[in-house]
């Protein structure tokens, strides 16, 4: 029953669903449950040297890399094909945008990483999972640059087609998706082993403020047209009030008035 | 129109003796737990001085508050919506935990456990942050006490703007005041304009804002955005805070918890009805030197009976509208014009006023050759500078400060008329456009000052918006997670701290 078990199954059929699943439902649950606890982490007022360009390069350099990776895993291959847009193109776009942001997010990570260890005040204020993670999206920033040595010996797009596939395919279900990634560089393996452990963890770190990053935009642009926020308490909207208000006057009006004695 | 109501408060500078009572007793219940101890809601600074956070009024530096651009539309300084959002990864208007000060405590404990030495043991400080050893303070809330310091570092008061100031730092000619300062409860507070979670928010019953701490990401833009530097970020929590106007306590009725301590009587609650459609255009003055009297402009007269009736339309509660109409805090912004608001430049409309204070003559030398008019001394000639005062309560606009004080002095004179020689001098109320009756009046409210006549607090109207049914085994007030204690097992799940909820024990 076993004689054909693969690691590779394990690793690339069954984790995704498996850290995917965390993610989401770890998620929600934080989010219901600890919404206090929902939040940056920021540390910029402890400290503000190393933070201001750490911070600003690693994020646009990670933003860069996340919107890289979701775009050109996720296009449908047929969309590349009815554009007409080759897939050495494609990849050399890859290594070309990808390659000086996610350099970018490692000189940010690496200048954020000596901040939390080595200055006092963000030291002793870090917890385990802080600095964990930072390691982590350090090492995979690392590898996925690593990567790109292997990259440019196939520039023909080959490659990148079957990560292409086996996200598309994992995605819609497809039992066998795990197939197509199983003799690629080990590299790209780790690449995507190290992805599916943050993305498990993502919901007991601090990575949850990414969900609040993509949806301040929307709420502060969008849902909010001033500037002001007023809660109210009452239970109906003001004009309704008001009618309803007017309503009762204008047939309270003559009774209330006392007659003449 | 519409009517809003607001819990507004006056602070009598002309009486505060700077005991610090309102700081201690807000920090011992609002803010001395850790991530916090740096924060003060209510601090006491000296003037003239840099304050706290040092050069706070200066928001060339700090960029809070609002400016209005040349369409005459406002956005908060340090930029509209997407320049805030395109600052969200590091803010560079916000301060660092060094210009508040880096809290420490002492080693009180080696007093007592240290081994015998030649020396007798000290108490050094000891960072509160890290735990290391501080071998030097070089700031804390209030560094400026009494004049500390050299001139030429608290000369850099943002007030001094256009006095000659050289003269002050002389021994003969110098002067100081105190201000107590806490959130202004504003009107167009930056603040909340600027926090893209929608974290804070004016509430409408009272005015108070207040941050929702389960909806703040900690972007921390509402930091910088307030021009009063007076939005805190906790850096254990993660989250921002602020003076909540001790809202618990005013919703039952009862002052802030500064207010109720003030030794010397100064702090003064009672309601204002606002029209809250005015307050876009009354913060969007032209002039600066305008703002003072726009804002005026929003306030509701609560004994027009069209005012009345339109409050009792939009929900006013009956007992907030009679609340109004005895409301301390009206009489002195509204009635008599005595008190002003802080940095009205900043277009927040802040809703926490100040009554400036009277000082002595500026020479006594010259005492006899000063202006006096029938007994008054020419306000414009008292040692605090007219214009200080002006820049920091009208924008530099000096007439309604002069106004304010030549009513001030009246009082005193007139007061002394009557208790001295049991006189009622009518021309000295008539000089200020006063009446004796009002006079009085005044000085019952501002002197005397007995606690019935400081505060006229209602009390919020659960009854109309809460149901009984709904909170039944609800879990009251939490520390932010609703009934979670953020708790699994022996660890915590999503990295909240694990703080035991502890009931105080009897001791014996």
């Amino acid at each position: 029953m076993f004689g054909d078990f693969d690691i590779n199954f394990i690793i690339f059929g069954v984790m995704p669903y498996v850290a995917l699943t965390i993610f989401l439902v770890g998620s929600i649950v934080r989010y219901e449950r600890d919404p206090f606890t929902w939040k940056s982490s920021s540390s910029q007022l402890l400290r503000r040297k190393q933070l201001i360009w750490g911070s600003i390069l690693f994020h646009v350099g990670i933003l860069t890399v996340f919107f890289g990776h979701l775009v050109g895993l996720f296009t449908p291959i047929w969309v590349l094909d009815a554009i007409g847009i080759p897939y050495a193109l494609k990849q050399w776009m890859a290594v070309l945008i990808g390659g000086p942001a996610g350099i970018a997010a490692l000189i940010g990570s690496t200048m954020l990483i000596h901040r939390r260890l080595v200055d006092p005040r963000i030291r002793v204020t870090s917890t385990f999972p802080d600095i964990l993670i930072m390691v982590l999206i350090w090492l995979q920033l690392a590898i996925g640059l690593l990567t790109i040595t292997q990259t440019l010996q196939h520039m023909d797009g080959s490659e990148m087609v079957r990560f292409m596939t086996w996200s598309q395919s994992v995605v819609s279900w497809n039992i066998n998706a795990w197939v197509t990634v199983v003799d690629v560089h080990w590299l790209y393996k780790l690449h995507i082993f190290l992805g599916l452990i943050i993305t498990a963890l993502f919901p007991f770190t601090r990575l949850v403020h990414i969900w609040s990053g993509f949806a301040a935009p929307f709420r502060y642009l969008l849902t909010r047209p001033g500037y002001q926020i007023v809660r109210s308490r009452r239970h109906r909207p003001l004009e309704e009030r008001r009618r309803a208000y007017d309503k009762v006057q204008a047939k309270r009006g003559p009774t209330a008035t006392t007659p003449a004695e | 129109m519409r009517v809003r109501a607001q819990i507004g408060k006056v602070l009598n500078l002309d009486k505060c003796i700077g005991c610090h009572t309102c700081s201690v007793t807000c920090k011992n219940v609002w803010t001395t737990r850790e991530g916090v101890e740096y924060a003060w809601f209510n601090n006491v600074e000296t003037k003239p001085g840099t304050g706290y956070p040092t050069d706070w009024e200066n928001q060339k530096r700090w960029n809070g508050g609002w400016v209005r651009s040349a369409s005459g539309k406002l956005h908060p300084k340090q930029g509209s919506k997407w320049r805030i959002l395109a600052n969200i990864f590091a803010n560079p208007a916000m301060p660092e935990i060094d210009d508040y000060y880096e809290p420490f405590d002492f080693d009180y404990d080696h007093l007592k456990s240290a081994p015998d030495m030649t020396a007798f043991p000290t108490a050094r400080p000891r960072s509160k942050i890290t735990g290391e050893r501080m071998e030097k303070i070089e700031k804390g809330p209030n560094w400026e006490e009494i004049l500390g310091g050299e001139f030429s570092k608290r000369s850099q008061d943002y007030n001094f703007d256009q006095v000659q100031k050289d003269i002050y730092g002389e021994y003969e000619n110098t002067f100081m005041m105190y201000l107590p300062r806490l959130c202004e409860h504003c009107l167009n507070p930056t603040c909340s304009a600027s926090c893209p979670s929608g974290a804070i928010y004016k509430r409408e019953e009272d005015g108070i804002v207040l941050i929702d701490q389960e909806k703040c990401r900690g972007w921390r833009m509402c930091v910088s955005g307030c021009p009063y530097k007076k939005v805190y970020y906790n850096w254990d929590t993660g989250k921002s805070e602020k003076c909540t106007f001790c809202y618990p306590r005013i919703e039952s009725g009862q002052p802030t918890v500064c207010s109720e301590t003030c030794v010397g009587r100064i702090r003064y609650l009672g309601v204002i009805l606002y029209d809250a459609d005015k307050i876009e255009a009354a913060a969007s003055a032209e002039r600066e030197t305008d703002l003072y009297g726009a804002q005026l402009d929003v306030f509701l007269d609560p004994n027009d009976p069209e005012v009345i009736a339109a409050a009792r339309r939009d929900g006013v509660p009956e007992d907030w509208i009679e609340a109004a109409k005895v409301s301390p805090v009206w009489k002195m912004a509204m009635d008599w014009k005595v008190a002003f608001p802080l940095h009205p430049e900043y277009r927040t409309l802040p809703m926490v006023w100040y009554i400036p204070p009277l000082s002595p003559i500026q020479n006594a030398a010259q005492a006899g050759q000063i202006a006096m008019s029938d007994q008054m001394p020419d306000v414009r000639s008292l040692r605090i500078p007219v214009k200080y005062l002006a820049n920091m309560l009208t924008a530099g606009d000096e007439e309604p400060i002069v106004h304010a004080l030549e009513r001030m002095s009246a009082m005193r004179l007139y007061m002394r008329a009557l208790s001295v020689d049991g006189v009622r001098d009518e021309a000295i109320a008539a000089r200020v456009g006063m009446s004796g009756r009002v006079i009085e009046d005044m000085y019952k409210i501002m002197a005397i000052a007995d606690y019935e006549d400081r505060f006229a607090i209602p009390t919020a109207h659960r009854e109309q918006n809460e149901h009984g049914a709904d909170i039944r085994g609800g879990c009251g007030f939490t520390d932010g997670n609703g009934c979670s204690t953020g708790e699994a097992g022996k660890t915590t799940l999503f990295g909240g701290k694990k703080k035991k909820f502890a009931l105080p024990q009897e001791t014996f």
